[in-house]
């Protein structure tokens, strides 16, 4: 990729959207040709990661600046866009749907959070951060606090929340090859890991950065394409985001109409819906603690904060979070969207695909239950045997609603390998960031600042490429032993990585009196304190805090790290005249970064 | 143009800081009040969803969006104002 493709970009991807459009159209054709749903899967996921290999490979560099930063050279819009895959997992693409379809008011939690994040990286970290100069976010406190126990304390929180949110993101990757390539979930997850390997190893943030621009526009077309086609049929018109308020109240008045009861029996790994879509009375504390912790988590997760070190300029870090959100909103407004959707697609008796209320041979025979209670994500049982198929006889994982959802209402098969697509690119290009993170800071804040200072650029980026392919077959082999759900890890990542770095981040730039001793002291404290609290609720050695559950211990952990770093703080003495010098330069755009040298 | 003076620094630091602030308010209003009392907002009702749904859903989330371009657009305001801008 030379000086002439930065140039081009508005040609080289409207020419590549293009491109996959005529390849969805190629396989629609296909379909009809009497193809059958299995290849035209296959078709879909080979073709798309035979592209972001091929972006992967053009994008190879032996320069440190674009192996880390992406040669500071990415104009706001298409970070906004790489971002924006960076940031949604499948986490976001594949279960937050099913999250909200079945968690109901204080699933929300989830989507307001992972957007208000913005604003606190908007107002309080990317262009201090952009102004640096940093090649990592250790880097940042390594320097602003100075020492290297500081810098070595950055990077454990960040390796611990990053691996966490990694291992979700490949066992994903692993779910959705399995499922449309038809081979265990084990082999899966190592097919996935191959294509995340491509797309990052040789180009370093360079190869990610353009890959995850591709992986966007893939993903995001993959969204909206079955929930407008749905919405049409449902006559919600070809924007549903405006006009399904009536669906929201039409399925309360199915809830009420059938009563949500738990299942008489229950069957491991799929749930029935308990929870109303609806009914915030009571649920508020539940709902914000939760979003809280994702708000503060998104301002202290490196990989993406990392995002915001590629482009050219201070101003254009700010313009390019806006970009970010702008992009970021195309999915997380139609999500809930999507889940009512489907909802009134499975409840609602006047609608052809219904299946509640329905006889039960009727029901057990219909393609999309064979095929998805084959795996275990669905499950039928006529539990009190009146050979009608009740609302809490319908068993599903919440994980599946958005894949299952083109086969629910009837689409055709060429929708789902899209949507297969969709959710691969979205946990490739999650799972290519955090990768990225987790080895950039062991090689550059571990191996090259710490350890061998005067190792040169071949050697740092030799070290760089090892330990990418060393932490990802570790997280992959995570992944394969299936610990937890992907919602559930993803929220860990974000409570462990606000409360170890919310803080002392924060505090680093808009608080000139702290200084080393607080900023350890506040990534131990919340750290320590946080992950105690996981072990013991989550265990159930101890009753949670004012319901504060395993998924919202940031709640505890940032508290911790606040105090803990203001009175270390005020308890030693203030930082040097240089370092207070330091962050005065940190608050202009103007002038040269920190890390000038860099 | 670049006034290096001690004093300019402080009272750019000080609009900013003002600015940030304000967004913060914002944001607490947006992100964390409304959404608690999304029971309280359900009995109103706004493009024909229960207006604390709504919120949830997709008036909050605009709102943030809304809030970084005012505040980015504020804040390039200062940056030139004081002769720091790149």
């Amino acid at each position: 990729m030379e000086g002439g493709f930065t140039k081009n970009l508005g040609k080289v991807y409207a020419l590549y959207t293009l491109g996959f459009l005529v390849f969805f159209a190629f396989m629609a054709v296909l379909e009809s040709l009497g193809f059958s749903a299995e290849t035209i899967g296959i078709g879909f996921l080979l073709f798309t990661i035979g592209i972001y290999a091929l972006i992967g490979w053009l994008s190879r560099t032996a320069e440190v600046d674009a192996y880390y930063v992406a040669g500071r050279e990415v104009p706001a819009v298409y970070n906004g866009m790489a971002t924006a895959a960076d940031w949604m997992s499948g986490a976001s693409f594949v279960a937050l749907a099913g999250g909200v379809y079945f968690g109901g008011y204080p699933y929300l939690g989830f989507i307001v959070g992972w957007t208000g994040g913005y604003v606190l990286v908007n107002s309080l970290m990317a262009p201090y951060l952009r102004k640096f100069g940093c090649y990592t976010v250790p880097d940042f406190i390594g320097t602003r606090f100075g020492g290297n126990f500081a810098r070595v304390c950055a990077v454990v929180v960040l390796v611990v929340a990053s691996f966490t949110y990694v291992t979700a993101q490949i066992a994903a990757t692993g779910t959705i090859a399995a499922q449309t390539l038809g081979v265990p979930f084990e082999y899966g997850v190592y097919m996935g890991l191959l294509g995340i390997f491509i797309c990052s190893m040789l180009g370093g943030m360079r190869g990610v950065t353009w890959t995850q621009v591709a992986q966007y526009i893939v993903l995001i077309i993959a969204y909206l394409l079955p929930l407008i086609w749905m919405s049409n049929r449902l006559g919600y018109g070809i924007i549903p985001h405006f006009s399904y308020g009536e669906g929201v109240h039409r399925i309360a008045e199915l809830e009420s109409q059938y009563g949500l009861q738990k299942a008489a029996e229950n069957i491991a790994g799929v749930s029935v819906l308990t929870t109303p879509q609806n009914a915030p009375s009571g649920g508020g504390w539940k709902m914000i603690t939760l979003a809280i912790c994702m708000m503060a988590g998104t301002a202290s997760l490196p990989h993406i904060l990392m995002r915001y070190f590629t482009t050219p300029s201070v101003r254009a870090a700010r313009k390019s979070v806006a970009w970010s959100l702008l992009f970021i909103l195309m999915l997380y407004l139609s999500a809930p969207a999507l889940a009512t959707l489907t909802k009134l697609n499975l409840l609602d008796p006047n609608l052809p695909t219904s299946i509640i209320g329905k006889p039960f041979e009727e029901v057990s025979a219909l393609s999309w239950i064979q095929h998805w209670s084959s795996i275990g994500m669905v499950a039928v049982a006529d539990q009190n045997g009146d050979g009608i198929l009740q609302l809490n006889e319908f068993f599903m994982k919440p994980d599946i609603v958005v894949l299952a959802t083109p086969e629910i209402a009837g689409l055709p098969a060429v929708i789902s390998g899209l949507v297969a697509a969709g959710g691969l690119a979205a946990a490739m290009s999650t799972a290519d960031g955090l990768l990225l993170a987790i080895a950039n800071a062991l090689s550059h804040d571990l191996y090259y600042s710490v350890i061998d200072p005067k190792a040169d650029t071949r050697k740092r980026l030799i070290v760089a490429r090892v330990l990418l392919v060393f932490i990802g077959v570790a997280a992959a082999y995570m992944a394969a032993q299936k610990l937890t759900g992907i919602l559930g890890a993803v929220a860990w990542a974000f409570d462990f990585a606000c409360s170890g770095l919310f803080f002392p981040l924060v505090l680093g730039v808009w608080w000139k009196r702290a200084n080393a001793a607080g900023a350890i002291a506040g990534m131990v404290a919340g750290f320590v304190v946080g992950s105690w609290y996981l072990y013991m609720v989550f265990n159930g050695l101890m009753d949670p805090w004012f319901q504060i559950d395993h998924l919202r211990f940031g709640i505890i952990g940032m508290p911790a790290s606040l105090i803990a770093m203001v009175v270390v703080t005020l308890l030693t003495p203030a930082p040097s005249k240089e370092v207070q010098d330091m962050v005065d330069e940190v608050r202009i755009p103007s002038g040269k970064t920190i890390l000038g040298s860099h | 143009m670049a006034d290096n003076s001690a004093q300019n620094r402080a009272e750019h630091w000080r609009k900013t800081r003002n600015l940030t602030i304000l967004i913060l308010v914002l944001w607490v209003l947006f992100a964390i009040i409304i959404p608690y009392s999304a029971a309280a907002l359900n009995s109103m009702s706004f493009l024909g969803f229960p207006l604390g749904y709504w919120f949830c859903v997709q008036g909050s989330l605009i709102a943030f969006v809304l809030m970084i371009w005012f505040q980015n657009w504020r804040q390039d305001a200062i940056d030139d104002e004081h002769g720091v801008s790149e």
